[in-house]
């Protein structure tokens, strides 16, 4: 299928790995800034209130405040913060600051003091009059007549109905599913909920501005949007973008939560203000619920079927809540139907989607983006329809899977926030990543085991998942290559590595197509002064999008290199190859560095190009997973025994990373499933805002890993790969539902599932374990 | 402001460093360059700010400066051997433990500590070892496999 490579495709070491292993300096707060401000934002203690009075006059007299911002200093742009391409889909429903607040948490005001102490003190000092209004905090209430109106200013735009609080509407099919549901033999018909899930990235959110020499503001900060960002603040501040520059150094972890310009615009604004540098970071329960959560939702899921197993027609209803802002809100819903119901060749497809403002934490992005609700709701009623209808659920899904060849037609109706391009599969291995992760579970020979007679019941259960790489049509990035006299290259990319190894596969691809060594790739990511234009690291596309980018600038620049060669060896550049760090054909040779000193100081020539790149199509990775669980019937108590994972990511480029990709998905996976719900109380604050009361899987909770990458050959994609940082997170919640299942015969539609929950369902069906 | 006194040995270097006497260890050590050590959650949660202390893994943002007065901390710039990485952190590398890099230092640390004490863990015990150090990338299996491997590779 391929030439063997040198680099892409090998388990290299992360291109910036040594100064991780050794605490060099990396991060955003790894620096210092002499003269250096705490800002802190004041949040707001009541999930929806007028503010009537605020009084600034004693913080601001307090020695050693700086800045102190309301509402009435700082510009009222209506903007999204959702790190989107322009023109965001996203509605205008937030401001800087304003004189209302729509969740607690919701910033009133914002300081910047000497020392975190002072600011603290001066957040403390600042009075508030609040007319407190009546809050929606449940989003079945939100739409309802009456019903509190959380957007209701005249100067927001894009909101659906902002009288209902509906931030957006969706209704979009294929075929006419009361037609397929009138054919069917079985209609299935269930309700799922899932939780409000944090991202719990080890960094929280941080961001440090300054002014440069030129009185320009420069933005250092953990984000996967440098771009965006830096337009979302032009506009907000109402500056030039060209008056602006955004840094991203390393990030410490992302999954979504930083696709967001969240502390980018307060920071930079107090930094304007007090003309001092400004360092602002999230507190960790700050992080829980100032920044951004996973949307909850209520599913209704209903799928038709004949009485061999063939899905007619499936139809998915949800409503959900978005929070206080719009972020993200059509487009994360959008992908519960566009990337869930596909995965089914159903003739028959219908999605609709209320999104609707409630006064709570404020929903975005998050790896998945929308992908694990729909398909927990999706993949729990396969399993119980394939057990109703006595089919293994195996062979349900390869009955009814989507195949090599197949086009996804809805995906042309439910695009980004309008409508998309349909997407045509040209290389899946689903069938043989159920095979092998079957395998791995012992799928079959458990599948058969007759339940143990003791209170702890084992099982097993699987789900079949995909997802995209790239937002097809939008999602753009470019890259810049330039060559230095020792035969090493700068390789400039816009893209922001989250963490999952972004600047390691854009260098090996670069390496590969020059045929170098990776040592020869000097990478600069994520810098918007420096490094050319790259939408971010969102939608499973930096590999895809970003990979592709790199891979055309990096034959561009080859075509220079062999041409350069061809004059110092005297032939043509058809007669020779890249590889190994030199330059060889027609039984001569030159080193990389022969010519690059050639090019520079014999020819003059800087050898240098660069390239942009998108993809009309979104190739899906595909994901199998398979979970083994044991359950307590006297506790309560799921303990997940084995997870296997077996995805289709195309080419993995770094398999090794890949991997890391997976079993990081698969842990977030399992907490959704089992442990993670931020909990709001009844006046819509966080009641479990640490990592005490708000478990994430450590290492000792985790169960056995199987991880395997059956890998593809996609058209679209550099050397063949697609993506794998978002499909393994669709999969453990349902697969460890359906194991549940399989262990005591109770079906669980909401996540997450915990030891109360199963009591409940194990007493509800009267089969309490003794 | 009331200010005091510490000294201690950081990395096998001697200190001494005018502190307040509420400063937390961690916040000290950031302060004065030590930038592997990560705040994460300032409650003892997360254990991103994880250092030795006389050998012991410990949450320094969980602790007064002050009360290292007269110890050895370990930080993670101390543990490469001058030029040449540990064991542990080629592990690291080579096994794709490190994802983001952010809880790496105190995954390393810990490990030490444990190695330190136990030279051929079990993975049980690898996994004891780091299980007050959240991670939110890797699931932990690579980090695990690399502990383990740096204890076969010093084994030889």
């Amino acid at each position: 299928m391929n030439s063997p490579r040198a680099i892409v495709g090998q388990n290299v070491r992360k291109v910036e790995g040594v100064k991780l292993v050794t605490g060099g300096p990396a991060f955003t707060d790894d620096i210092d800034i002499p003269g250096l401000l705490y800002g802190k934002i004041l949040p707001s203690p009541y999930a929806h209130a007028r503010i009537k009075r605020i009084d600034t006059r004693k913080a601001k007299a307090l020695p050693g405040v700086h800045a102190v911002l309301t509402y009435k200093d700082v510009p009222r742009v209506p903007h999204t913060t959702a790190g989107q391409a322009w023109p965001e889909p996203s509605p205008y429903d937030t401001y800087l600051l304003d004189n209302k607040v729509r969740f607690v948490g919701d910033r009133v005001a914002a300081v910047a003091a000497e020392s975190r102490a002072i600011a603290e003190k001066a957040l403390r000092l600042i009075e508030v009059e609040y007319d407190v209004l009546p809050a929606v905090l449940d989003m079945e209430q939100a739409m309802a007549p009456g019903a509190a109106v959380i957007h209701d200013e005249p100067d927001s735009k894009g909101i659906y109905d902002a009288s209902r609080n509906i931030a957006g509407y969706i209704l979009r099919g294929i075929g006419n599913v009361d037609e397929g549901f009138r054919q069917s033999d079985r209609v299935f018909d269930r309700e799922y909920r899932t939780q409000r899930q944090q991202h719990c990235a080890l960094e929280p959110h941080i961001t440090i501005c300054w002014l440069d020499g030129d009185g320009r503001l420069v933005i250092r900060t953990s984000t996967q949007v440098p771009y965006h960002s830096r337009r979302q603040v032009a506009m907000i501040l109402q500056i030039p973008v060209s008056r602006i520059r955004v840094i991203k150094p390393r990030m410490g972890g992302g999954f979504g939560g930083k696709q967001e310009m969240l502390l980018e615009d307060i920071c930079g604004a107090l930094t304007l203000a007090a003309r001092r540098p400004v360092k602002i970071e999230y507190t960790r329960e700050e992080e829980f619920y100032m920044a951004r959560t996973r949307h909850p939702q209520i599913l209704r899921m209903k799928m038709g079927v004949k009485r061999d197993g063939t899905i007619l027609a499936s139809q998915l209803t949800v409503v959900a809540t978005t929070g206080a802002y719009g972020s993200h809100s059509t487009t994360v819903q959008g992908n519960t139907g566009s990337k869930v119901l596909p995965l089914y060749r159903a003739e028959h497809m219908r999605f609709e989607c209320h999104v609707v403002y409630t006064n709570t934490p404020v929903a975005g992005a998050f790896r998945g983006y929308g992908c694990p609700q729909g398909f927990f709701a999706q993949e729990t009623l396969v399993d119980e329809i394939a057990n109703e209808l006595g089919i293994d659920p195996v062979e349900f899904h390869r009955q009814n899977a989507i195949r090599l060849g197949d086009i996804d037609r809805l995906s042309a109706q439910l695009g980004e926030g309008k409508e998309g391009l349909p997407r045509v599969v040209r290389s899946c291995s689903l069938p043989e990543c159920m095979d092998r992760a079957a395998a791995a579970i012992g799928w079959s020979s458990k599948r058969k085991a007759l339940p143990s007679a003791g209170h702890l019941k084992r099982g097993v259960g699987m789900a079949c998942t995909m997802q995209g790489s790239g937002i097809a049509g939008i999602d753009w990035a470019s890259a810049f290559l330039k060559m230095n006299e020792d035969g090493s290259f700068f390789l400039q990319v816009g893209a922001a590595d989250v963490g999952g190894g972004a600047d390691t596969v854009l260098s090996q691809i670069a390496a590969e197509t020059l045929g170098v060594s990776l040592d020869k790739i000097v990478i600069t990511s994520g810098d918007t002064d420096t490094t050319p234009f790259d939408v971010g690291a969102y939608a499973s596309s930096t590999t895809i999008i970003s990979g592709g980018a790199v891979k055309k600038a990096a034959e561009k620049v080859r075509e220079q290199v062999l041409r350069m060669a061809a004059k110092m060896l005297e032939t043509t550049a058809e007669n020779l190859t890249c590889g190994d760090n030199r330059v060889t054909g027609v039984g001569k040779s030159a080193t990389m560095t022969e010519i690059a000193l050639h090019a520079m100081y014999k020819q003059k020539t800087q050898i240098m190009d660069g390239a942009s790149h998108f993809n009309t199509d979104s190739p899906p990775p595909f994901c199998a997973t398979f979970a083994e669980v044991e359950v307590d019937t006297q506790t309560g108590k799921v303990r997940v025994v084995h997870m296997a994972t077996a995805v289709d990511p195309g080419i993995a480029i770094n398999p090794a990373q890949a991997e890391g990709q997976v079993e990081g998905a698969v842990a977030q996976g399992l907490g959704y499933a089992l442990t993670e719900e931020l909990v709001l109380d009844g006046e819509g604050r966080p009641v479990n805002p640490n990592f005490l009361d708000y478990k994430i899987f450590g290492a000792k909770d985790m169960p056995k890993l199987t991880t395997i990458l059956v890998e593809t050959d996609e058209p679209l994609g550099p050397f063949g790969a697609k993506s794998i940082s978002e499909v393994p997170i669709n999969g453990p919640a349902p697969a460890i539902a359906n194991a549940i299942f399989h262990a005591v015969g109770v079906r669980f539609r909401r996540l997450p599932i915990r030891p109360e929950d199963v009591l409940r369902g194990l007493r509800e069906k009267g089969d309490l374990g003794g | 402001m009331k200010t005091m006194e510490v000294r201690l040995n950081v990395n096998g270097e001697a200190k001494q460093w005018t502190i307040a006497p509420g400063d937390l260890l961690l916040d000290v050590l950031r302060r004065e360059g030590y930038f592997g050590v990560k705040r994460g959650c300032e409650a003892g949660e997360c254990g991103a700010c994880t250092v030795l202390l006389d050998g012991k893994p410990i949450n320094s943002c969980l602790m007064f400066a002050a009360q290292a007065e007269g110890a050895d901390v370990l930080t993670i710039e101390g543990v490469a051997h001058g030029d040449t990485l540990d064991a542990l952190q080629e592990a690291f590398l080579d096994h794709g433990a490190v994802q983001c890099g952010f809880c790496t230092p105190a995954m390393i640390l810990n490990a030490k500590a444990l190695l330190d004490r136990k030279p051929h863990p079990s993975e049980e015990e690898v996994r004891e070892a780091l299980a007050g150090t959240l991670c939110r990338c890797t699931g932990y299996r690579k980090p695990v496999e690399a502990v383990l491997a740096a204890a076969r590779e010093s084994a030889r």
